[in-house]
C-alpha cells in the first residue's frame, strides 16, 4: 500500500463528512436532522459520545435554534459547525444573515435537496442556489472526497482575519451523503497542522462587554455590507491559495475557484456545479474519442462569483451550455444568470443556453448530456431557446 | 467614526450613534403655554425630554419625532414642525 492510499477507506460520504468535521476539531456543534444531512450529525453525535470528539454537541428544536446556538457560540470565540438541507435551510434563512453580518466563521455542510412543495427529498441544488445573496461562501463539492477536503479548507479560509465569512460547503444529497466510495479520510494531526486552533479577533465576554451585529443606521449600514462584499471578493485569492496549501500538505488539488477539463482546444463548454460534473466528465472522455471539441468548466465556487476565472476560462469557446439543477422562477437559473452577467461588459460574445436538469432528483444521464452537446452545437448558428427544462414530459402536462 | 467589520462595537454605543438622525417632525415648546405638568417628559418613549433651567427641552440627538408629547400635552404647547434637513 502507497503512503499516498495510506488511510483510504469505502465509507459513506456522510461519514467521510463527519471525519473531516471531527479532525477540523469544533468546539460546538448544533443541528437538527432532516434527510439527507441526517447521517452527518449522526456520525458526529456518535463521536462526541464515544469521546473521540472533544466538542459541545447541542440538539436543538429546529434549524433556526441550531443555526441561532452557533452565533453564541462562535461570538464566543468557539469554531463552531451545523449542517442541513433543503427546508431545514429555508427556516435558518434569518440566522444566514445574522452570521455572515456579525463576519462569524461558521461552516456548515449543505446536502443539496429539492425545495417543498411538492414534497421530495431528493437531490437538487435549488437549497443553496436560493440562499447565493445571504453573504456566505459557497463552495460545491464533485465527490465524497473534495466535500471532505473542502470542509477543512473551509475553516481556514471563514477564519482568516481579513475574510471572516461563513461558509457552505455544498455536497449533492443522497449522491453524496448515501454513496460508499473510496475516500482518503483525514489524517487528524495533519490536519491540525494545517488548521491551528481558531483566534477570534474579538469575542463576547463579561469581563469586555461587547455588542455584535450593533444597530447602524442609514448613515453606515452601506459601509458594513460594502465591508462583508469586498471581503468575498478578497476571498477568492485565499480560496486558491489555500486548495494549494492543501495540495501541498494532502497532495490534492481540484482547482480553487473552477476547475478546466479538456476546455483548452474545446469548442463546445459545459459548465455546472456538483456531482454533475463526474457525468459529464465520463460523457466527454466518449465524445472526445469520437473526434468531439468538447470541454467542462465546473464552478467549485459559486460565491464568490470568480468573474475574472471564468472570462478566462471559456474565451476561446464557440459556444456555452449550462447546466444546472435549479430554477430562477419568473428569470432562468443562478449560474446561467450570473454567467451571462459576466460576459456582458467583456469581449466575449459567445452563445450562452441553459438547462435546468435533475430537478427533484431526476437523473443526469451520459445520454442526457449528448443531448445537450447537440442542443449547444446547434446553437453556434442561432440561439433557439435560451433557457429549457431538460427533458421535460410534455406528455404528462 | 470608524465602522468595525460584523458591526461589533463597546458598550454604550449610543452615546455615539444619535439615534434622532431618523427624524422627519421636530418638537417646538410654547413656553409660554408650559403649565410644567411634566406630562411631555413623562410620556417620551425615548426619555430624553428633560427640564433645563425650568424649562422643559427635549435632546434632538435622541428625539425620534414621534409626536406622543405634543399629542400628550394638554394645554397644546408642542407643535410638530417638519424638519428641513
Amino acid at each position: 500500500m502507497s503512503e499516498k492510499t495510506a488511510n483510504m477507506k469505502v465509507v459513506e460520504g456522510s461519514y467521510a463528512v463527519a471525519h473531516a468535521v471531527m479532525c477540523c476539531r469544533p468546539d460546538v456543534i448544533s443541528a437538527y436532522p432532516i434527510t439527507p444531512q441526517t447521517h452527518i450529525v449522526e456520525n458526529l453525535s456518535q463521536m462526541v459520545a464515544n469521546g473521540e470528539l472533544d466538542s459541545e454537541f447541542l440538539t436543538v428544536d429546529s434549524e433556526f435554534s441550531a443555526l441561532s446556538v452557533l452565533v453564541g457560540a462562535s461570538a464566543c470565540g468557539g469554531r463552531s459547525y451545523s449542517s442541513t438541507t433543503s427546508q431545514g435551510l429555508a427556516l435558518m434563512y434569518e440566522v444566514l444573515y445574522n452570521v455572515s453580518g456579525m463576519r462569524l466563521p461558521v461552516v456548515m455542510n449543505v446536502a443539496n435537496r429539492a425545495m417543498g412543495a411538492p414534497l421530495n427529498i431528493w437531490n437538487d441544488q435549488q437549497d443553496a442556489i436560493g440562499a447565493r445573496d445571504v453573504g456566505w461562501i459557497q463552495i460545491y463539492a464533485e465527490n465524497v472526497q473534495e466535500a471532505v477536503d473542502a470542509t477543512l479548507q473551509a475553516y481556514k479560509i471563514a477564519e482568516d482575519a481579513q475574510i471572516r465569512t461563513p461558509i457552505m460547503v455544498c455536497m449533492d444529497g443522497f449522491i453524496l451523503t448515501h454513496v460508499y466510495e473510496p475516500v482518503e479520510l483525514l489524517d487528524k494531526e495533519m490536519a491540525r497542522e494545517f488548521l491551528p486552533d481558531y483566534q477570534p479577533p474579538a469575542i463576547l465576554d463579561p469581563a469586555h462587554p461587547m455588542t455584535f451585529g450593533a444597530f447602524a443606521d442609514p448613515s453606515t449600514y452601506t459601509e458594513f455590507r460594502y465591508q462583508q462584499f469586498e471581503a468575498q471578493l478578497k476571498s477568492m485569492e485565499k480560496i486558491e491559495l489555500v486548495a494549494r496549501e492543501f495540495e501541498e500538505t494532502f497532495g490534492r488539488y481540484y482547482g480553487g475557484l473552477l476547475e478546466s477539463y479538456f476546455v483548452e482546444d474545446a469548442e463546445i463548454v459545459i459548465i455546472t456545479l456538483g456531482s454533475v460534473v463526474g457525468t459529464i466528465k465520463d460523457a466527454i472522455d466518449a465524445m472526445r474519442s469520437e473526434g468531439k471539441k468538447v470541454g467542462l468548466v465546473k464552478v467549485r465556487s459559486y460565491r464568490p462569483f470568480p468573474v475574472q476565472a471564468l472570462r478566462k476560462a471559456l474565451k476561446n469557446a464557440s459556444v456555452i451550455a449550462v447546466v444546472e439543477k435549479d430554477v430562477a422562477i419568473g428569470s432562468e437559473a443562478g449560474l446561467l444568470t450570473d454567467l451571462k452577467a459576466a460576459f456582458y461588459n467583456s469581449n466575449i460574445r459567445t452563445p450562452i443556453i441553459g438547462f435546468a436538469a435533475g430537478l427533484g432528483g431526476r437523473d443526469i444521464t451520459v445520454k442526457d448530456i449528448s443531448k445537450i452537446v447537440a442542443k449547444a452545437e446547434a446553437a453556434r448558428k442561432g440561439i433557439e431557446s435560451e433557457f429549457e427544462f431538460l427533458d421535460l414530459r410534455k406528455e404528462i402536462l | 467614526m470608524v465602522i468595525k467589520a460584523g458591526s461589533l462595537v463597546d458598550p454604550c454605543s449610543t452615546r455615539v450613534t444619535k439615534t434622532g438622525a431618523w427624524r422627519t417632525f421636530v418638537p417646538v415648546f410654547d413656553h409660554e403655554k408650559c403649565i410644567k405638568c411634566s406630562l411631555c417628559e413623562i410620556y417620551c418613549p425615548e426619555g430624553c425630554i428633560h427640564q433645563e433651567e425650568g424649562l422643559f427641552v427635549p435632546d434632538l440627538d435622541y428625539c425620534k419625532g414621534c409626536s406622543v408629547c405634543a399629542n400628550e400635552c394638554p394645554r397644546m404647547a408642542i407643535t410638530m414642525v417638519l424638519e428641513e434637513k
